[in-house]
């Protein structure tokens, strides 16, 4: 066996009517990876976690979460499982604190002469120990949003399903999210990300997976990803034909032209600053030059479009 | 382990839900305001209602207090009763999904058999508390604006003061088994939607189509089927012997719609998809 796999499906698939909202997915979690599940709205991300965790029948294919096989032994990966779907929701007559006992007492698996200590711990770690007594009505978007982080963190697990988890929270929440979510990740805890936040992703991810309309159009690590799109030279410069021969000379063919910026591109290791010296050298004025990296943006766009519009 | 097993502490904690909603505080203010109200209003009246006129036993309650709460059950049972059950057991499920606290107690992992089960028991323990409500209301009240003592039953039986709360007791215990079918067809009415109110609406409903079907005599070969049959049969336990065959046909009766509606909301939402 290659590597151990926190989440694998094999042609999963859920059909709402005639329309298929996850067509034949195959899924590769490896575990204790921080996967990132990327896609536009629509795009049947939501769905697949709820067939991931049980709350959704799949139509066709097999779901195997931590080793088991789901919905066949959904109870024994449910406890190693801590998830934020779709938003927080709790009780809003009752307290942040009450709702996390109320959470916890309804798991059938959880041991109830520890559940106060957990709580709190819980609590605590996600900021929100002063304001575990309010009633969740009073909360911010940003406060429910911790509560539900604090709920996926109620026991040790081995995986973390986060939905949107930073969404409505502020930069210094965002910034302790991602805090956490490394925190976590070191402890060698699998985390399966949503989200549409590329930063977010870019900055915390070592696999991804991108979802359009239903499918899979690309998985694997975010490097080879990002990698599959070019590296570009920027050079501006007011001789802008000498550059273009000079370039040539280095081996760096079919230059961009537009105005007084040549954009061409190039091999990623690229030594810029011997190119630089060498234009220098051949009297070209140089105001600017630098390489322009890949994004995952624009790979992402690549894969699932420029439109603004909900595809379905 | 043991309790883990029988789930008490889920009980419990459902319980706490339920008892830290103001909602449910003021239903039951309002179950006890059915006899205040009654109470008050005929002690304020100078006409003496003369034996047979007005509901059952209103005549009663002027000479002895402890009438109150029977005469208040007549008036609560055929809709403010079933208004308070269908609020919560229309809630049951769909209240959790409207939340949205449901795919949170199912992925915890909850089972959904057991918070099934579990939402019917405290729906149950909803109905003690408002029919117990009522009863004790009606006899605080009834003891301080009408004179108490041994309570003469419709059999012409006197029993003690004692004995009488004993029979309050059994009305409660009567009613609240009445209302245990119609609580099943509310659970499994909630297992239908995530819209709470529109699962408290149709529970509603049901009742009040089996009590409109109750009062069609060309009906009469279904009334003994319907799960409001008996609920006004609870006099029964006010005679000397006690009845007990109402008593009796009325358990299984509602078991009869318990078994029906709890294996209908069981292959409901056993399969469903919480989409929600």
């Amino acid at each position: 066996m290659a590597q151990q796999l926190a989440i694998e499906t094999s042609g999963l698939t859920k059909r709402f009517g005639d329309q298929k909202a996850v067509n034949s997915i195959s899924l590769e979690v490896p575990s204790g990876s921080v996967f990132g599940f990327l896609g536009p709205n629509g795009s049947g991300k939501t769905t697949t976690i709820r067939m991931l965790l049980g709350l959704a029948e799949a139509t066709e294919g097999e779901i195997k979460l931590l080793g088991t096989e789901i919905p066949k032994d959904l109870e024994k990966a449910l406890p190693r499982v801590g998830a934020l779907v779709e938003g927080p929701a709790f009780y809003p007559f009752m307290s942040g604190r009450n709702n996390l006992l109320r959470i916890d007492a309804a798991d059938r698996f959880s041991d109830s002469s520890t559940r106060i200590e957990r709580v709190e711990s819980a609590l605590d770690r996600v900021g929100l120990h002063n304001a575990g007594n309010k009633k969740v009505h009073a909360y911010s978007l940003g406060m429910k949003q911790r509560l539900g982080l604090a709920n996926a963190l109620l026991k040790p697990r081995d995986i973390l399903v986060l939905d949107e988890p930073t969404n409505g929270l502020d930069p210094q929440g965002t910034r302790e999210v991602r805090n956490l979510i490394r925190s976590l990740s070191a402890e060698g805890i699998t985390i399966f990300l949503s989200s549409h936040l590329l930063s977010e992703i870019e900055m915390l991810c070592s696999h991804v997976a991108v979802m359009n309309a239903g499918k899979i159009v690309a998985q694997g690590l975010i490097e080879d990803l990002r990698n599959e799109e070019p590296t570009r030279l920027i050079l501006r410069t007011d001789d802008v034909d000498l550059a273009v021969e000079t370039l040539k000379s280095a081996g760096i063919g079919k230059a961009k032209i537009l105005g007084d910026q040549i954009t061409c591109e190039v091999d990623p290791a690229l030594d810029v600053a011997s190119l630089n010296a060498k234009l220098v050298r051949k009297k070209v004025s140089v105001k600017e030059i630098r390489l322009q990296r890949s994004s995952l943006e624009e790979k992402y766009v690549k894969l699932t479009g420029e439109g603004f519009e909900v595809v379905r | 382990m043991f309790a883990k097993a029988l789930g008490i502490r889920l009980f419990l904690s459902e319980l706490k839900v339920m008892f830290t909603r103001r909602r449910t505080w003021a239903m039951l203010a309002a179950i006890a305001l059915i006899p205040i109200l009654l109470a008050v209003a005929v002690a304020l009246s100078s006409e003496r209602l003369a034996p047979g006129e007005g509901p059952p036993f209103l005549a009663q309650v002027t000479q002895n207090g402890l009438f109150t709460g029977f005469t208040a059950m007549l008036l609560a049972l055929p809709l403010f009763l079933p208004l308070t059950v269908s609020v919560v057991a229309g809630d049951t499920i769909a209240g959790e999904a409207g939340l949205g606290t449901l795919r949170y107690l199912l992925i915890s992992p909850v089972g959904r058999v057991r918070l099934l089960v579990m939402k019917y028991l405290a729906s149950l323990v909803f109905i003690l508390a408002g029919t117990f409500t009522l009863m004790i209301a009606g006899a605080a009240i009834g003891a301080i604006l009408f004179p108490v003592g041994p309570v003469t039953l419709l059999s012409g039986f006197t029993i003690s003061i004692f004995e009488a709360f004993g029979r309050m007791a059994l009305v409660a215990l009567y009613t609240t088994v009445s209302l245990s079918g119609m609580a099943a067809v509310g659970l499994f009415i909630s297992t239908l939607t995530t819209v709470p109110v529109g699962a408290m609406t149709a529970t509603l409903v049901t009742s009040g189509v089996s009590n409109i079907l109750g009062n069609i005599p060309q009906l009469e070969w279904m009334h003994s089927w319907l799960f409001t049959y008996y609920w006004l049969d609870f006099a029964d336990l006010l005679r000397a012997p006690i009845e007990w065959g109402s008593m009796l046909n009325n358990i299984v009766l509602q078991l009869g719609w318990i078994a029906v509606f709890g294996a209908l909301a069981y292959g409901r939402f056993t399969t469903k998809d919480i989409l929600s």
